[in-house]
């Protein structure tokens, strides 16, 4: 079916029934409970999980599959923002444009950059990709302010030209997103009892998306061109040797990941249209590494899973407040009460990077597969037979 | 197996055409005045209070929040009442807002355009909250209240000083009580003019984003038109937390002014540096070298300690006026957190009360009712003296004060004395001022 093995059809269909009643999944707790603010299933955070998805998704070809470490993945998501919205501001409102174009501008940077980084492996490659985005975000924050508006970040206005569209609608409000009239931001509540589910059109298509990319990836991953680069990272130099030059190889891998990172960008634009210079900082390209590392590099759901667990520490953990923490233990007594509260303070609201770090460290001592060789290990122990033929995507080489 | 994936592909495509079916005939109700996005329904409001709680205005931030609390629990008629005594409008009873208990959420923006957005979309869309305040740099304020544009939901800006906020960017659903970069520079300019004399040469540092641009630019036209020139204006990365490179040119500039356009903990290392190289010491042109910051806080001169004695600067407001606004804020702010308010407390404050007051005399959360209920409203007893909400561009109009750094500071948070207050009419400038020009309000949305 679609050219997949059984097992990577299985994989596909699993992520696909989970991004398609995500809604409900990520909404597991009643609106009025005091768990609630445990819920993530509200269209931005769905949104960012299958966006910074793809992001990981991309980056995990490239790292996963050569053992590049790229440390300027953030450039390519900033140059596919800045790319939609200007298709925004120029063209129209419809994301296929902004989507396509952000794709082309990142994949022309990424021929660029990684043509120059390609020459050098390990660190160095890591340094000059990380020098590269580091140049893209200065220029974008100062040099370039014309075209990216600086710190302030780009945004649509209401006198922005939009040949294809209108610059302003009927009553004077700035046009919003759309695919052919679908507006990205509308969304309809579903209420089962006291459980209210959201349905954003933003959401689908960036999931449907989603699914496309991640079954470029099963293919690529499954490709003679995919061995090709399994090939580069066990051993480059026996590459040489046999004939074979790797350059073309590994730049087409990086391209291919840059594109992916420049998707994810458009779709940030198409969901929310801004784009700033924050987002080609160093701390967003650690920040995939991050996803990828902590979900297990060189898998296929992991960078997903990756992805979607620091998007929940940063956006549902950081709203967490004294407040809060006060209502959850309201029933000690009062000196108990302040004592515990002063004890989770540290962890939640400001602290969240803590609570992530924490997390992290965890789990890069005890599970170096990431998050899925977690997943492996409790279902080899309910299975109770150790898995032999998981281990293959699950290998956990060090980055190099 | 194929046909299960028909069938998914089909329900995804039925799922989104029934969803643009339901949701096409919103598009024809959002114009009805009754609807509007997170009505609230039950017996109580949220407010969304979005601050950086990490990153360089993290102390901004913490002091916002506590602002924010404390106005809540006035609001909900706990404590005392603070400004709400005060205030020449007395639609606030101490009830809630409209009889609803106000309960706020809070996020962090990590002063980042993106995150803010991110945490103010998850208030909006997962919290219900009804307004949105907060921000403490102008980039983030520009941002979020694009976004509240978007979502149609009230923005009331926290810190920010750019002119671009009620200028080039200004949104019909955002407002700003804080003042701006032009009136830094029209309260500063006369007072610098008659404290060093109308033949100075001035040398620039600016911040290189949005607010340092507007800033320098506003500081110029004003210098320059009491007859001061400009040496030079050079950008420093607002990273930067070494400014010795760019001091090091000033002094053989032939400059004997300095002006630092600088904020939070650039400021405090740039004067530091600038310190250090003896600047102050100096003799330049027959004439004592000055330093001039046009942004001042308490929080900064803090940062800046020994450094700050002597220096010229404006600020919105602070603790130690005494009018009867200010000291019922400082006394039940005091009572509460043991110290006095900085001016991004007192901004956060006000708003949030001109917000609460706004819905109750329009008697509705409707965004679009509540914006022309702040719209050209004129208020008093709020710590800045008699002021006008100008419904061109939702900027607030007020005495602007002029600080110098304290000789001898009495306690910690004692650092500056107030060396004038310029009156209103002196910083006002006409809605398309050239400064400000280039955007529109738009209309009001209220959201679906």
């Amino acid at each position: 079916m679609f050219g997949l093995g059984k097992r990577d059809l299985t994989l596909f269909l699993i992520v696909a029934v989970m991004a398609l009643f995500a809604p409900f999944i990520l909404n597991p707790f009643p609106t009025d409970s005091g768990m609630a603010q445990f819920n993530a299933g509200y269209p931005d955070l769905m949104q960012r999980f299958v966006i910074f998805g793809i992001l990981a998704i991309g980056f995990n070809i490239l790292f996963g599959l050569t053992g590049y470490l790229s440390f300027g993945h953030a450039a390519f998501l900033g140059v596919g923002s800045y790319a939609a919205v200007w298709m925004f501001k120029l063209l129209s409102m419809n994301v296929i444009p902004a989507i396509l174009l952000s794709m082309i501008v990142s994949g022309l940077f990424a021929v660029v950059i990684g043509y120059v980084s390609l020459r050098r492996s390990g660190i160095y490659f890591s340094i000059l990709t990380l020098a590269f985005a580091q140049m893209s975000y200065n220029l974008a924050y100062s040099v370039l302010t014309p075209i990216t508006n600086g710190e302030t970040g780009l945004q649509i206005t209401l006198d922005d030209p939009r040949i294809l569209g209108v610059s302003a609608t009927a009553d004077g409000g700035i046009p919003v997103t759309n695919l052919f009239g679908l507006e990205m931001r509308s969304f309809e509540t579903l209420n089962i009892g006291p459980w209210a589910f959201q349905f954003s059109v933003g959401y689908y298509v960036a999931a449907v998306i989603m699914l496309i990319s991640f079954y470029i990836a099963i293919r690529i991953f499954r490709s003679p061109f995919g061995m090709m680069l399994r090939a580069i990272k066990s051993n480059q130099n026996r590459l040489y040797y046999t004939g074979l030059n790797a350059r073309p190889y590994t730049l087409a891998a990086f391209v291919i990941s840059g594109m992916y990172a420049g998707l994810a960008g458009g779709l940030l634009a198409c969901m929310d249209p801004l784009a700033g210079a924050e987002r080609m900082q160093w701390t967003a390209s650690g920040e995939v590494v991050l996803m990828t590392i902590l979900g297990g590099a060189g898998t296929l759901i992991g960078p997903v899973l990756g992805a979607g667990f620091i998007k929940y520490f940063e956006n549902i953990f950081s709203k967490i407040n004294d407040q809060v923490v006060h209502g959850w233990v309201s029933f000690l007594p009062d000196g108990l009460e302040d004592l515990v509260v002063a004890l989770i303070h540290p962890f939640v609201g400001k602290g969240w990077h803590l609570t992530l770090g924490l997390m992290f460290m965890l789990i890069v001592i005890f599970l170096p597969g990431g998050l899925v060789e977690g997943g492996q290990r409790i279902s080899r122990r309910l299975r109770r037979k150790p898995a032999e033929d998981d281990a293959k995507s699950a290998s956990t080489e060090p980055a190099e | 197996m194929s046909k299960t994936t028909l069938t998914r592909r089909g329900v995804l495509r039925t799922g989104a055409v029934a969803g643009a079916g339901v949701a096409l005939p919103t598009i024809f109700t959002a114009s009805s005045a009754r609807a509007f996005t997170n009505e609230p329904t039950g017996g109580s409001v949220t407010l969304g209070f979005n601050v950086p709680q990490t990153g360089p205005y993290a102390d901004e931030g913490a002091d916002e929040l506590r602002a924010y609390e404390l106005a809540v629990e006035h609001l909900n008629g706990g404590g005392d009442g603070g400004m709400m005594q005060t205030f020449s409008s007395k639609a606030l009873e101490g009830s809630g807002i409209l009889g609803k208990k106000v309960e706020y959420v809070t996020g962090d923006t990590q002063t980042k355009s993106d995150a803010a957005r991110a945490s103010a979309k998850s208030m909006i869309e997962k919290d219900g909250a009804i307004m949105i305040t907060g921000g403490s740099s102008s980039g983030v304020a520009v941002a979020v209240q694009g976004l509240c544009q978007e979502a149609g939901v009230i923005f009331m800006a926290g810190l920010t000083h750019s002119n671009d906020t009620t200028g080039k960017d200004k949104k019909a659903n955002g407002f700003r009580h804080f003042f701006n970069a032009y009136m830094s520079g029209a309260a500063l300019a006369p007072v610098l003019a008659k404290a060093y004399g109308e033949d100075r040469k001035a040398y620039h540092l600016t911040a290189d984003y949005t607010w340092g641009w507007t800033q320098e630019e506003s500081i110029k036209a004003a210098t320059e038109a009491l007859g001061w020139e400009t040496v030079e204006a050079v950008k420093t990365p607002l990273a930067q937390t070494d400014f010795s490179s760019y001091i090091a040119p000033v002094l053989n500039s032939g400059a004997d002014v300095l002006v630092l356009n600088h904020y939070g903990g650039n400021m405090v290392n740039s004067l530091t540096n600038a310190v250090q190289f003896g600047l102050r010491e100096k003799q330049a042109n027959g004439k004592n070298f000055e330093i001039v910051v046009p942004l001042f806080s308490r929080l900064m001169a803090r940062g800046a300690g020994e450094n700050i004695k002597g220096i010229l600067g404006s600020t919105n407001w602070h603790w130690s006026l005494q009018d009867e606004g200010t000291k019922a804020f400082v006394k039940s702010f005091g009572t509460k957190y043991g110290f006095p308010p900085s001016q991004a407390a007192h901004t956060c404050y006000v708003q949030t009360l001109l917000y609460a007051d706004a819905v109750q005399r329009a008697g509705s959360f409707d965004p679009c009712a509540v914006a022309e209920a702040l719209e050209g409203y004129e208020f008093d007893g709020l710590g800045n003296g008699p002021t006008l909400y100008r419904a061109e561009d939702h900027q607030c109009f007020k005495d602007v004060l002029v600080v110098r750094g304290k000789e001898n500071p009495t306690s910690e948070f004692d650092l500056l004395e107030v060396v004038e207050i310029t009156p209103r009419g002196q910083v006002e400038y006409a809605p398309d001022h050239p400064m400000f020009a280039g955007g529109a309000l738009g209309s009001c949305n209220p959201g679906v």
